[in-house]
Formats: structure tokens, C-alpha cells, sequence
């Protein structure tokens, strides 16, 4: 982690804790100036900051391209849909597994990480030996696979409920409150989105704290050494094919959990939230905001998450002042510039918006030396 | 030196076969490394030498064979196991972590003898620490035992051509292993920087790591090496001290060609 002097150190400790209090309060600040909406925005944010992070380890640290990401989300979603809803109970009445239902946040989670993490490992052990275009194909596959199962898990016994998705999933339930009432504090009402905004930042903190410790461990070295040079890596003595599983398993963990609280989020799950196209966002927010650099996926995915909502709330009374009918349809506008911001970033800025120093010295071997400079400026002013 | 009368036997392989297709890259080749002594392999281009070398660090998995270190069976092994059992190298065409720092990428070789994992990279409990520090110090030490210290935060890609070499030795060294095979360290180095080399190379046999070594330059090999092997179409058609080696005319018949007579 970062080093500080200790001047610095008071500085960043400030820093610090301004940063948390904005963190605490911008949900009522959000809620105040633009709306419930927009809390729930905050929400599905933190999110995607999570499968970022976690497809940042897959495809950041460890360099394997992964466009089938959304199935561990999608596992994940399952697995607390199904573990928390009526659905399963006519199947496992009489059956003497009817515990398995309702258990509690603290079990569920991760069980919907383990889980994906499986799936990880499953999707990981045939991919071993492809590296490039290979292994994104058949990635895209697996996520095609995973989805249609979900499609078509309905028959002949009904585990999925087919396209029709599983509804009346219970909301979380922490500490024997539910997640669906409000609560109020010391005369401040927290609503079922602020909740949801405490829990789901919590998570994403936790899961930046485990993706910072990955980075500078035993481990993450040996991820960073198999992007680097694969045939090298082996010849050091790493144990290439455990881990890349390892990698694939933990990328697919953090899914998981983000899958898991979408399902108790939106209370109902289908197959249609994970197409293809989700794990493209996902990709895109990772290499839009810096591969392998946290604090640049964070960004990324911030960015393309709001980008659409932004534009949903201000496109039509845009229309509306200026031409006083409205000619372009927000969501069109949305994959517009979509495309455009990723053509553009990929053209002036290939490392990302973000970038770690590292990713930066690898796509600007001829202008290294401004690269060092301005990482250096980097540091001097975070 | 090669005479000692105790020698003790370290690398073992007998009948080694590779073929890639129809071509037969190893045929037959069988060596012996005895432990202390720096083990010079030389031939023409094209010879074998690297799909030899390949094949004693697991990279290649060799067709029929026997290949035994230290006792133990390492035939068709994967190159962590390898490695694990005390077998280190270089490549001739260097293959570094180019966007690591030197430092990094010695660490990355004390992968294999440590053992932090998922848990303690993410909780740091003392163990981790303690580990932790340990690899950085003993990199930091094989940096200055090769002399590169002073570039320790510098990427490896920066680091001058002489100094990459050395720092894939400090790499390769990190493994702690028994026997470091080094694929032409001197390619493309001045006069200087192979007597540099050649320093550190007695260096590193004067700490008790035995030497692979395959080069072109066979001034180097002849003061250097205690046996020498020469490979020529797959085959071993000599081996022996330096000055015998220099002389067998099948050796001269491999490099110049048949003489008439």
C-alpha cells in the first residue's frame, strides 16, 4: 500500500475521514437533491464496482480474458434467489432439506461466493491452455451457457423457473431487522434503499481491501508474472494451472456476493439480466478505467454505470426546452456514446483512464519518461 | 574439479528421446552432472542444446528416457516440480517480467519456496508478515550478490542488457536451487562484461550451486568449465574434460566439417 511521510500522514488521515463522511451521508444528500431514484442508483453502483473488482482480478491481474464474467453473477443471484424465496419449498417439501431455505445473510453470502468461486474453477480447468482470443470464446460461451441453463432449468423438475425468473425473494435481514422497513435512528430515517447503500458499500470496501492484499502478496505476484510471461512464470516454479484457477476462483467469489445482493436488491431474478451484453459492460469498465489499477475500475465502473442514468434524466427535458419534441430516445443516445467513449479512450488513452504505473510503462514503452513523471506527480498529489 | 575423487552425482538422464513430427531433436542422449562442477554443453546451431535444456527444466516432457536429480524421478514432470526439486535456468532470449520492478521479479522467484496463500495474503497475520519480509530481504540480498541493487525499483524492461542477464540469474537463484542451467548468459555481451560473468559464475559454483551452461563462446567454456558435452544432430558425440573435448575429431568433424583425406 501506499507509504506515507509523516506530515503526509496527518494530511491522508484527514483525507481519510472526510472521504468517509461524505461516503456516510451521500445517500441523503443524493436523496435530497435528485430524488430516491437515485439512492437506488447509488446502490446498483456499488454493484458494479463489486463484479468489476472482481473480473479485475481475472483479467487485471492475472491477464486472462474473461467475456462470460456475468455468470457468477448470475450464480450468485441464483443461489440467494433460490435459497430465499417460495420457490424451491413444493420441491422440497417432505424431502427432510427444507432448512436449506431462509438461512441467514451471514451463511447465504458466502455460500453464493463459494458457489460462484465452483463455478469459477469449473469454467477455469477447460480454458488452462487457451490463452487470447481462445480462452475469450469460450468464456462467452460458458456465460452463454450458464444463462441458458437458467432459461431452461424449468422442466423436468423446476429448479430455475425458467424465463419467467424467480420473484418473492425475500429482502436481507440483518440483525433480525428486515431490509425492507425503515428504520430511524437517533430521529434520521433509514430507508430499505439507505440500508442497502451501508451494506452494499460495506461489501465493496471489504472486497477492495482483499483485492489491495491480493495485489501485494505472494499471490498477486505470481498472477502479474503469468500476464507477463507465462513460460517464464512456470519456469520460476509457479504452480501456473492452480493459480489461474485461483484467480478465476476469486474473481468469480466477488461476484458472487454481488450477485447474491442484486437478488435480495430487486427481489427477483431472471435470465435476462445477464446476457452477454452485461459482461461486455463489465469488461468495459474494467479496461475503461485501468486494468489491474483498483482505484481506476472503481472509476470505470462508476462512470459507465451513471453515464446512462445521467443521460436518462436529462436528455428528455433537454428535448423538451430546446426543440419541444423529442428526437432521440435516451437509451439509443446511451450505446452512442458508449461506443464513442470507448473508441476515443482506446485510441488516446489505451491503458485506461486510471492506469497503475504499470499498465502505463507496458502501452508507452517510447514515452516512458513522461509516464514516470507524471506518475510521480500521481503520487505527490494522492 | 572433474578428478575429485569423491564426486557425488547430481543430474542423471539416459536414453532421452524428443521428437517434434518426424524431426528427432534428442536421440539418445544421456549425461551425468556431478555435484560442484560447472557443465559446459556446446554444439553447432540447431544442435539440441536448448530442447535439451528445455527438457531438463520441464518445459518439454521428452518422448522415452530416464531423468533422475538427486535420486529422485523427475521423467515427463512439470517445470514447478522441477523447480521445487532444485533445478533452476535462464533463457537465452531473456525472458524477464519485463513491467516488474528488478526487485518484483526476484521475488516472484521465491514463489516456490514459500507459502502464503489466498487466506494469509488477505488477513496479514503475523506468519504472512514475517514471510513476507523474508522474501524481500533474501531478493534484495541476490540483487547485491549479482551487484544490481541499485536499480531494485527500476523495470526490468529499463535495466541494461548485461544487467537483465544478471537479474535472471538473481531470479533463477531465488528458487535456491541446486543446480542453476544458464542458456548462453554471455550471448551478446562485451569482453568485459563476460569476465563479469565469468566471476559471478565461480561465484555462484564457490557457494555450492552446480552450473548447466550451453555458449557459443568456447574460450569462455574452455577456462571455465570443469566437462564439457558436445551435442551435434541430437546426439551427444563427446564429453569429457575441455582439452580432450577440443581435440576429438568428431568434435572438430561437427564445427569445421570432414577434413579429406
Amino acid at each position: 500500500m501506499l507509504t506515507f511521510s509523516k506530515k503526509n500522514k496527518v494530511t491522508a488521515y484527514i483525507g481519510m475521514a472526510v472521504f468517509a463522511v461524505v461516503l456516510a451521508v451521500l445517500p441523503f444528500i443524493m436523496g435530497a437533491t435528485l430524488g430516491n431514484t437515485w439512492v437506488r442508483n447509488l446502490d446498483l453502483a456499488m454493484l458494479y464496482i463489486m463484479l468489476a473488482l472482481g473480473l479485475n482480478i481475472v483479467v487485471g491481474y492475472a491477464g486472462l480474458l474473461d467475456l462470460g464474467y456475468i455468470a457468477f453473477y448470475a450464480v450468485g443471484a441464483y443461489v440467494y434467489a433460490l435459497l430465499n424465496s417460495p420457490h424451491l419449498v413444493p420441491l422440497l417439501a417432505g424431502t427432510g432439506f427444507e432448512w436449506i431455505l431462509h438461512m441467514p445473510l451471514l451463511v447465504v453470502l458466502p455460500l453464493a461466493a463459494l458457489m460462484a468461486g465452483l463455478f469459477g474453477v469449473l469454467l477455469g480447468s477447460p480454458t488452462l491452455k487457451l490463452r487470447g482470443d481462445y480462452l475469450a470464446i469460450v468464456t462467452l460461451g460458458f456465460g452463454e451457457i450458464v444463462r441458458l441453463f437458467m432459461n431452461n432449468l424449468d422442466r423436468p423438475i423446476n429448479i430455475t423457473n425458467g424465463p419467467q425468473g424467480v420473484n418473492l425473494i425475500e429482502p436481507v435481514s440483518l440483525f433480525g431487522h428486515k431490509f425492507s422497513q425503515a428504520i430511524t435512528v437517533f430521529g434520521v430515517e433509514f430507508r430499505s434503499v439507505h440500508l442497502y447503500y451501508y451494506l452494499f458499500l460495506a461489501l465493496a470496501l471489504m472486497i477492495i481491501v482483499v483485492s489491495i492484499r491480493l495485489q501485494s502478496s505472494r499471490i498477486g505476484r505470481a498472477w502479474v508474472a503469468i500476464r507477463e510471461d507465462e513460460i517464464a512464470a512456470q519456469a520460476m516454479g509457479i504452480n501456473t494451472r492452480n493459480v489461474k484457477l485461483l484467480a478465476f476462483a476469486m474473481g468469480a467469489s466477488f461476484g458472487g456476493v454481488s450477485g447474491a445482493m442484486f437478488a435480495s436488491f430487486q427481489g427477483f431474478v431472471s435470465p435476462e439480466s445477464f446476457i452477454l451484453m452485461e459482461s461486455i459492460v463489465v469488461l468495459a469498465m474494467v479496461v475503461l478505467g485501468g486494468m489491474g489499477h483498483i482505484p481506476g475500475v472503481i472509476l470505470g465502473a462508476i462512470l459507465l454505470f451513471l453515464t446512462p442514468e445521467v443521460l436518462r434524466d436529462v436528455v428528455n427535458p433537454l428535448q423538451d426546452k430546446l426543440l419541444g419534441e423529442r428526437v432521440v430516445n435516451p437509451e439509443n443516445l446511451r450505446m452512442l456514446l458508449f461506443g464513442l467513449a470507448l473508441i476515443f479512450v482506446m485510441l488516446v488513452r489505451p491503458e485506461g483512464l486510471w492506469p497503475s504505473k504499470r499498465r502505463k510503462a507496458e502501452l508507452h514503452e517510447k514515452d516512458e519518461k513522461a509516464a514516470a513523471e507524471a506518475a510521480e506527480k500521481e503520487s505527490a498529489h494522492g | 574439479m572433474a578428478n575429485q575423487a569423491n564426486t557425488e552425482l547430481l543430474l542423471e538422464i539416459s536414453g532421452i528421446h524428443k521428437r517434434f513430427g518426424g524431426l528427432c531433436a534428442l536421440n539418445d542422449v544421456a549425461l551425468s552432472i556431478n555435484k560442484g562442477e560447472i557443465y559446459g554443453l556446446i554444439g553447432p546451431n540447431g544442435a539440441g542444446k536448448t530442447t535439451l535444456f528445455n527438457v531438463l527444466t520441464g518445459l518439454y516432457q521428452p518422448d522415452e528416457g530416464k531423468f533422475t536429480f538427486k535420486g529422485i524421478d523427475l521423467f515427463r514432470q512439470k517445470p514447478n516440480v522441477v523447480v521445487d526439486s532444485g533445478i533452476a535456468r535462464t533463457f537465452q532470449n531473456i525472458r524477464l517480467f519485463h513491467n516488474m520492478t528488478a526487485l518484483e521479479n526476484v521475488m516472484v522467484g521465491r514463489h516456490v519456496r514459500t507459502k502464503a496463500g489466498v487466506i494469509g495474503a488477505v488477513f496479514r497475520n503475523p506468519g504472512t508478515r514475517v514471510e513476507e519480509a523474508a522474501i524481500k530481504a533474501r531478493s534484495l540480498e541476490l540483487l547485491d550478490y549479482v551487484g544490481i541493487r541499485k536499480h531494485a525499483e527500476e523495470h526490468a524492461k529499463n535495466l541494461s542488457y548485461g544487467d537483465q542477464r544478471r537479474l535472471e540469474i538473481a531470479r533463477a537463484l531465488a528458487t535456491d536451487p541446486q543446480l542453476l542451467a544458464l542458456d548462453e548468459p554471455a550471448a551478446g555481451m562485451n569482453g568485459k562484461e563476460t569476465d563479469d560473468l565469468k566471476r559471478l559464475m565461480e561465484k555462484i559454483r564457490a557457494d555450492g550451486v552446480t552450473i548447466l551452461l550451453i555458449e557459443h563462446d568456447v574460450k569462455l567454456m574452455m577456462g571455465l568449465c570443469d566437462r564439457i558435452a558436445v551435442l551435434d544432430y541430437g546426439k551427444k558425440i563427446a564429453e569429457g574434460v575441455p582439452e580432450v573435448v577440443k581435440n576429438d575429431p568428431r568434435v572438430i568433424e561437427a564445427y569445421l566439417g570432414a577434413t579429406p583425406d
